[in-house]
């Protein structure tokens, strides 16, 4: 479903992370793991599209993915409904209650983004992505400012995405108790800074 | 030998070191022969006096700050296409060198036009257009100037050059049906060239000529200057990675 | 991207959406102006249709950078970006949103502002079909601009600087229509110059407005 071969990513000019090459099958899920920094998040920007590839491939389903980072993109003003019914028309879908029920937001459905506490703001953003219809997903942090309930809770929507043939690409230190989910430590592919004449950096002409 | 080689930072610099010495000994030269030239040898004009020998500095001036948008047009267009660095970077040194240019010329321009017209300034098409193309040239260096990574300002700006360019187009034709509307036939006329004799030709192209090359030997040296910033900051970050 | 305008026309008519703001900074701005120049009708008469413009026009900057700055903070233009429609697309919804929300009433305040600065009779319809051809010009001008400074923590006041240069010519053609109007004269020709303009921005700007975000983004 995503293969990536060799990618390096950058952030702010500078190549953090480089020849990092995983597939993700239907069903799985893969944990980015390693320290702040690293490149968890340039990473998976990246891969979603959002900045280019310093070298490298990136092949995506052909109807695209769902990213989720720090941001949820909530409106203050809307209620849980209008936004989430927002975001489903533009991924083209119409059902919202599944998620609704899922994410446990059921009750608080008509109430203003404005009034949710931080962890229903996450929950409404996590629920965003039930919404898409998207098979891959990728997380930024999915279960920040989560309670443990609310951790369960989206641990089972993750795991019954990837029962239903989904898949999950995800930066998360939390053990999220999913049976099968692979890790990948980022560690080893932090870019070693380019010695002259290689990289990518604006002076390697100067070699 | 393709031109593209000089795209490499290091082959610009090599190749701009070298030719900077030449470019500048050229400006100087030919700027002063046409400028004295025209200051000292040439007759009076039997009407305008002796205000006319603005010309000199008039008329190149102008002249080149509407080159120098061009050029940034083209440096922009090549950065955008082929992503060579130095082009961005030209495009970036020429800005406040046309900017001056624009200002000379603006600035001439009301020096002349006092004696002339009896006025400073006049909302005539021309003199309006330069100073349209001056704002111009203060938004795109202000958003250079404003974006920090390098290489997203870079792509700013150039989209900022390529829909500027249409736009000043735009306004170039919008001014000039405007000021017919406003003074139904306008009665100051810039149509210089027109009645420019021989004796002051020469003199004029010498100053154009002395006015490019200038221009040539300030943006080779601002480019090097930025090509070393650029540098600077990637050895820095370097620095910082390790 | 139907979604997309009737959020961003639901966000703006909501509390705190800024709908109206501009409206009453055209009406402020207009009533200052007898102020400056004095109560005498033939002055005002005069100068009516370039006061409506340009009133129209800073109104219309006024809102400008809300239209991607408050998607950039909450995390919506990222998730746009990822969305499957194109940005293009997004851009030109967003620009139509605020034109619809902006341009559009100011187009329809504009004559009862004659009123006050004393508009010649014949300038009013001039006057309403440059607004209502050149406004949109505006908003997808703008848009532009927005883009170019989404990424910048305080980009307003560059904001302005980058598009009120590429306002001129909607502005002259614009003026010089209700100008027209008032005298009596032929008023086809700015108007045609101003709807190709804005036929232009439209078809044009999108792309260089994607272009720009994307930029931005990453």
């Amino acid at each position: 479903m995503l293969a990536v071969r060799d990618l390096a990513a950058t952030r702010g000019g500078l190549r953090l992370i480089e020849g990092v090459s995983f597939d993700l099958l239907p069903g799985q899920a893969l944990v980015l793991r390693g320290p702040n920094g690293i490149g968890k998040t340039t990473l998976l920007r990246t891969i979603a599209g959002l900045q280019p590839a310093a070298a490298g491939t990136v092949d995506l389903p052909p109807e695209g993915l769902a990213y989720a980072g720090h941001a949820d993109g909530l409106k203050a003003t809307l209620t849980v409904t209008e936004n989430l019914t927002f975001w489903a028309r533009i991924f083209g879908q119409s059902d919202i209650g599944n998620a609704l029920e899922a994410m446990d937001l059921v009750q608080l459905a008509d109430r203003p983004a404005q009034n949710l506490s931080a962890g229903q703001k996450r929950r409404l953003g996590l629920a965003r992505l039930l919404v898409t219809g998207r098979r891959l997903w990728l997380l930024d942090e999915p279960t920040v400012s989560l309670d443990r309930a609310s951790v369960a809770l989206f641990a089972t929507a993750v795991r019954a995405h990837l029962a239903a043939g989904g898949a999950a690409l995800m930066a998360t230190h939390i053990d999220l108790g999913l049976d099968d989910a692979g890790t990948l430590d980022l560690t080893p592919f932090r870019a070693r800074f380019p010695a002259a004449g290689q990289g990518d950096g604006f002076d390697e002409a100067f070699a | 030998m393709s031109i593209w080689e000089y795209a490499n930072p290091k082959k610009f610099m090599e190749t701009s070191s070298w030719a900077l010495p030449w470019v500048t000994g050229l400006a100087v030269a030919s700027l002063l022969s046409g400028l004295i030239w025209g200051f000292f040898f040439t007759p009076d004009d039997y009407r305008q006096g002796s205000t006319v020998k603005i010309i000199y500095i008039h008329v190149p001036s102008a002249m080149m700050a509407i080159n120098c948008w061009a050029m940034m047009l083209v440096t922009s267009l090549v950065w955008l296409i082929r992503r060579h660095h130095v082009s961005a970077l030209a495009a970036k040194a020429a800005a406040p060198i046309g900017m001056t240019m624009t200002l000379i010329a603006l600035f001439t321009g009301a020096i002349w036009g006092q004696p002339m017209w009896g006025t400073w300034w006049a909302w005539d098409p021309r003199l309006t257009a330069f100073l349209i193309l001056f704002l111009f040239y203060l938004g795109y260096i202000a958003l250079w100037g404003a974006v920090d990574d390098p290489d997203t300002a870079a792509d700013l700006t150039s989209v900022l050059c390529l829909v500027g360019s249409v736009f000043a187009l735009l306004s170039r034709y919008a001014v000039l049906f405007w000021n017919q509307g406003l003074h139904q036939g306008a009665s100051l006329s810039l149509d210089k060239e027109e009645h420019v004799a021989d004796v002051f030709a020469w003199p004029l192209w010498l100053s154009m000529a002395g006015f490019g090359l200038l221009f040539l030997t300030l943006v080779l040296f601002r480019t090097r200057t930025e090509i070393r910033a650029r540098r600077l900051r990637a050895l820095e970050a370097r620095e910082r990675m390790a | 991207m139907l979604a997309l305008l009737l959020r961003d026309l639901r966000l703006a008519t909501r509390a705190g959406g800024g709908f109206g703001l501009s409206l009453a900074f055209f009406l402020i701005v207009t009533v200052l102006v007898p102020f400056g120049v004095g109560p005498e009708g033939g002055t005002l008469a005069k100068i009516a249709p370039g006061i409506l413009w340009v009133g129209a026009l800073l109104a219309c900057l006024l809102s400008l950078d809300r239209i991607f700055a408050l998607d950039r903070e909450d995390g919506s233009l990222d998730l746009l970006a990822t969305a499957p429609i194109p940005m293009e697309g997004a851009v030109a919804v967003k620009a139509l949103a605020h034109w619809l929300t902006t341009g559009l009433p100011l187009t329809l305040a504009a004559p009862v502002l004659g009123v006050l600065l004393n508009l010649p009779l014949p300038a009013f319809q001039p006057l309403l079909l440059s607004l209502l051809i050149g406004t949109p010009a505006l908003s997808m001008i703008g848009t532009f601009g927005a883009a170019l400074t989404v990424g910048l923590k305080r980009g307003g006041l560059l904001l302005s600087l980058l598009v009120l240069p590429l306002y001129i010519p909607t502005l002259i053609y614009g003026a010089e229509a209700a100008r027209r109007g008032g005298e009596g004269l032929a008023t086809a020709t700015p108007l045609l110059m101003m709807a190709g303009i804005t036929l232009g921005t439209i078809a044009i700007l999108p792309f260089a407005a994607a272009a720009a975000i994307r930029v931005n983004l990453r």
